[in-house]
């Protein structure tokens, strides 16, 4: 039976590509996922580049990094831009808090790639377990998140003086403190957009990383897997889960390094 | 599969310690690219040269990433190139945008 099943597929007039076989030797979902992705790395690489590209259309900072103040004049210097961390208050932390935030998250990729691996071999405790803990991980990302947004939102004690076209279309010059999406205390107005885009856009895909990893620990632990005969859903989820991570480094890079 | 027989556990595999090693090595190798790029946005001098070997260090993660996490070189040949051959259009919006934002700095500074 079974070489008449293989030899339906390979004709030769038409190769592996006939039909009746898988030349990509992947079921359906798995190779959703994998072009899903590939329009999601689109989406934030447009992002991305569009962040490179409205940042080398003003000039650097270019004075000491001792006396920096933010201005719409120049693009801010993100290490002393993002220098806060939760109950330090007025201390100087550069990229303490956002480099916590990667190590939680490339932690979080690796107990999802040991669910995976657990998955494989049918073992419903492990995976569990691993789930769990990825699952905390992705929550304590996204509380990170929200404390760095917040932080950013109302910002520094000082704030920047500033002059800017504020909503009722006047120019104005005053203090100003945090961010919105007119004007910041950081830098030129494009900077805090491309922030609140940027960073909550992969936060979006975060939020829905963890409903997805929720769903399949819980599918996990009662035992819905086990009945179906596979974990391929643990497989394809945690292809969702790595693409966070891979984005969040890029992110980290472009936006709090460079 | 035998689908109606539902109580019957699937049979589990034991652990294969040298797998669950490697996962780790990777993670270690991760955070200490991840350590080092730190490092050096704080001893090195901001240019041209850092900005290049941030992007290059960020390449090698994420090398990583989809190779060891997503097991995307264990992939059929026609998918992995179906992934991997697409990006190269990401190279021309490098270029093009990055044009198009220094010319914006000259026209307006």
């Amino acid at each position: 039976m079974s070489t008449t099943a293989t030899a339906i597929g390979v004709s030769s007039k038409r190769g592996i590509w006939g039909g009746g076989n898988e030349p990509l030797n992947a079921s359906y979902g798995k190779l959703m996922m994998w072009f899903f992705l590939l329009s999601d790395i689109f989406t934030f690489a447009a992002f991305l580049i569009t962040y490179a590209a409205i940042r080398v259309s003003y000039p650097e900072y270019a004075g000491s990094m001792d006396t920096f103040e933010g201005s719409n004049e120049y693009w801010p210097v993100p290490e002393l831009v993002f220098d806060a961390f939760p109950f330090a208050h007025g201390m100087h932390l550069p990229l303490v808090f956002v480099g916590l935030m990667t190590f939680i998250l490339i932690l979080s990729s690796v107990t999802m790639v040991l669910a995976v691996e657990a998955g494989h071999r049918n073992d419903r405790k492990d995976v569990v377990k691993w789930m769990l803990w990825t699952l905390l991980g992705g929550i304590c990302f996204l509380s990170c998140q929200a404390w760095e947004w917040s932080h950013f939102i109302h910002g520094s004690d000082g704030g920047s003086v500033l002059t800017y076209v504020n909503s009722m279309n006047e120019v104005v010059k005053e203090t100003v403190f945090g961010a919105n999406l007119i004007v910041n205390e950081y830098g030129p107005a494009s900077f805090a957009q491309l922030f609140f885009f940027i960073t909550g856009f992969h936060g979006f895909h975060v939020t829905i990383g963890v409903v997805l990893l929720f769903l399949a620990f819980y599918q996990a632990a009662v035992g819905v897997y086990e009945r179906r005969g596979h974990y391929e859903m643990i497989e394809k989820i945690g292809l969702y889960w790595h693409f966070v991570d891979l984005v969040w480094v890029f992110v980290f890079t472009f936006f709090y390094l460079i | 599969m035998a689908a109606h027989n539902n109580k019957s556990a699937l049979e589990v595999i034991p652990r294969d310690n040298e797998k669950i090693k490697k996962i780790w090595k990777t993670a270690l190798i991760l955070l200490a690219i991840t350590a080092v790029e730190f490092l050096m946005a704080f001893t090195m001098e901001r240019g041209l040269l850092l900005y290049f070997l941030f992007i290059a260090l960020t390449i090698w993660k994420a090398k990583y990433i989809m190779m060891d996490f997503m097991h995307l070189g264990e992939e059929a040949k026609p998918l992995f190139y179906s992934i991997i051959v697409p990006l190269i259009f990401l190279v021309w919006l490098v270029i093009a945008l990055v044009k198009e934002g220094t010319d914006i700095f000259m026209y307006r500074w």
